[in-house]
């Protein structure tokens, strides 16, 4: 880790966008739609299940997997565009 | 066969591959000992970290909890998974590239100061032993159940089992040992429910008949069988089940005081220390988590099932006709019944049957009649008292399945309770080995000695963990881990990510933020835990939520000390520039 190369500024710029938009999805499928708007949504129904309901326990979950899916795929890209990218895992 | 034949050869065999696996990988160096040598794959230690994160209290309680609550068990369902996406995006890779082997390394580093580690030392080991608490209860359950023994018998038969592989292996042992036990944990927990789910909803996946058709009564009467557990919870006068519970501010903070605690747990940050470099943890992570979406994804499938079948089995039924799995948990005193009105049948309704846990009266039960309780009674109609550990449990019993079946929920139950054991007692034990006796009393120590201090560490905290764990300081599994996060989210999350994403935060600033904020949560967990019974709650905020709040009085004490003390020294902002560059990661070291 003995690399004096700073780190570029739009690097890090569009790491904390991607950050970010990861995380307004994160609340607004948990927080959001399982609990603050969960009333306004039972009003669907996904199934026999109410659509609130559902999403704080089970559409939530789903959506953090794709998350994190989604977030190692642009972070990969990104890191490979700066050539900060490594080979093997 | 008889069931405690199948039970033998289930944890017979799970027991051999474990101690198989410790013996074969047991670690021969501090580096293996701590982060099993850092060459991990990401999906093996996607399992690895499934198992240890997923603790006895989700694998037992949780369902019993969502059986129970409904729609209020939400937060467990949510907390423990969102979290990952909190960890995953904030957290690891930076920790990863920052390659130390422990959480306390860098808080030492990033805030230059010893005093810094030690606080973080302290939170960890705090962290660590009220939540390994939970898990040492979890595995005196089991195997009281299983082999017919007191609870305190059960919890010493684990607590060997965890330290003869976790102090011998270190994390290298550890981590295929885990890989092992997310196995067993998620054939054990997914095989009955399907069954189950294709004998209430004749859908194979049990998320489908979660949305889907309850069938027991025939084709022509088939209602979605949400609706018909919502009509039953009101008819017997319990809240309907899919509804909200009313606080929604409360809910909010402990589904977030779940999530951040989520990401500053030390077990689980140091998983990710095992995989080679940054793009393998970013790839572990969504192992770790679609491993874990497994269980979690069934969890309210298997709630709302054992809730429909324990209404039937029991609700309107004499006791005389009781089903025999009944009179097996009555016996081992997780159900009770109280004939209130004399009628001799039991009637479940909402309300409590008695105050606390039953206590019994072995004197006065006569034979083929329950055994009597010596609690105050309470004036609620309800008859039946029941733990809700039992629901995974005894679920397999209810559903009539088969023995093996129930044999390997037990299996699964002790694999669940050991995987985190074992990860809780690593960080204990190299908090104290490494960051406690190498980096601030005795630097001079050489290799062996230090693993020889985490060996005797471990064995101390295990002591300590069965004492607690005979002796719970809170009934519900679920609740005492839920602590442990308030905890996490207090301390350990906000100071990480003000480590990696502010160079303005010195250490002053950290120190002081860290101290104001699990003082606050543990005051406040104390007072309303031990101090008093009043639920006067401030705004309505639980216990368990307050966390969420604690996690922002660190960050505003820290951001308001280190605007008037002097910033941190340049090699410092040097070294967060370089932890924010993914490449280079190079092997975790212990030094």
């Amino acid at each position: 880790m003995k690399q004096n190369q700073k780190p570029s500024k739009s690097y890090w710029h569009a790491n904390l966008s991607i950050t970010i938009k990861v995380l307004i999805i994160w609340f607004s499928v948990s927080f959001g739609c399982g609990i603050l708007f969960k009333e306004e949504l039972d009003q669907f129904f996904i199934g026999g299940a109410p659509l609130g309901f559902w999403m704080a326990q089970q559409g939530s979950i789903i959506c953090f997997v794709l998350l994190l899916i989604a977030y190692s795929f642009l972070m990969n890209n990104l890191d490979k565009k700066y050539g900060y990218d490594e080979e093997g895992e | 066969m008889d069931q405690t034949v199948w039970n033998f050869i289930f944890i017979g065999i799970t027991f051999g591959v474990y101690i198989g696996i410790a013996i074969w990988s047991r670690a021969g160096s501090t580096k293996e000992y701590y982060t099993a040598g850092g060459g991990v794959s990401p999906f093996a230690n996607g399992m690895a970290t499934a198992a240890d994160w997923m603790s006895a209290a989700t694998f037992i309680s949780m369902a019993g909890g969502i059986a129970a609550a409904g729609y209020g068990a939400s937060k467990f369902l949510m907390g423990w998974t969102g979290g990952f996406v909190l960890l995953t995006t904030l957290m690891v890779p930076y920790l990863r590239k920052f390659g130390k082997a422990t959480v306390p390394d860098f808080v030492g580093d990033r805030f230059y100061s010893n005093g810094a580690r030690l606080v973080a030392v302290i939170c960890a080991i705090f962290i660590c032993m009220t939540y390994i608490m939970g898990q040492m209860r979890g595995v005196g359950i089991v195997f009281s159940r299983l082999f017919d023994i007191e609870i305190w018998m059960g919890v010493i038969i684990g607590g060997s089992i965890v330290f003869f592989y976790a102090g011998l292996g270190g994390m290298k042992g550890i981590t295929y040992t885990q890989v092992a036990q997310y196995c067993v944990m998620v054939f054990s927990y997914t095989i009955p429910v399907i069954f189950i789910s294709i004998i209430i909803t004749g859908d194979v996946i049990p998320q489908l008949g979660l949305i889907g058709n309850y069938i027991k009564d025939g084709a022509e009467n088939a209602q979605p069988l949400l609706q018909k557990v919502n009509q039953i919870s009101i008819d017997l006068g319990f809240q309907e089940y899919t509804a909200g519970t009313g606080n929604t501010l409360d809910l909010f903070c402990i589904t977030a005081a779940l999530m951040v605690g989520t990401a500053g747990l030390p077990h689980v940050i140091v998983r990710f220390f095992t995989v080679k470099n940054v793009r393998a943890v970013r790839k572990s992570a969504y192992w770790t988590l679609t491993f874990i979406a497994i269980i979690y994804l069934t969890a309210p499938a298997l709630g709302m099932f054992a809730r429909t079948n324990f209404i039937e089995e029991i609700n309107g039924k004499k006791y005389q006709e009781a089903p025999e799995w009944f009179k097996n948990w009555e016996a081992q005193g997780m159900i009770a019944w109280v004939d209130k009105n004399n009628d001799g049948v039991m009637q479940y309704r909402a309300g409590n049957v008695f105050s606390g846990k039953p206590s019994f009266d072995e004197n006065k039960q006569k034979e083929g009649s329950p055994r009597l309780v010596t609690n105050e009674i309470d004036p609620s109609q309800n008859e039946v008292y029941y733990d809700k550990d039992i629901i995974v449990l005894a679920n397999p019993e209810m559903a009539g399945l088969p023995k093996w079946v129930i044999a390997l929920v037990m299996a699964g139950c002790v694999a669940a309770a050991l995987s985190t054991a074992a990860g809780l007692l690593l960080v204990l034990s190299t908090s104290i080995s490494h960051d406690l006796m190498k980096k601030i009393l005795k630097p001079d120590i050489t290799d062996k000695q230090e693993i020889r201090y985490a060996r005797m560490a471990s064995f101390g905290a295990l002591v300590i963990a069965a004492y607690f764990g005979i002796n719970p300081p809170s009934s519900f599994v679920a609740k005492t881990v839920a602590f442990a996060f308030g905890l996490a989210a207090s301390s350990f999350f906000p100071t990480l990510i003000m480590g990696i994403f502010s160079k303005k935060i010195n250490k002053q600033g950290a120190i002081a933020g860290m101290i104001s904020g699990i003082g606050f949560t543990l005051g406040y967990i104390i007072y309303f835990q031990f101090l008093t019974t009043s639920k006067d709650y401030w705004f309505g905020i639980s216990p368990e939520g307050i966390g969420f709040v604690g996690m922002f009085i660190n960050f505003i004490v820290a951001f308001v000390v280190s605007s008037i003390t002097p910033p941190p020294p340049k090699e410092v902002q040097q070294m967060i520039d370089e932890i924010r560059i993914p490449k280079g990661a190079g092997e975790a070291s212990e030094h």
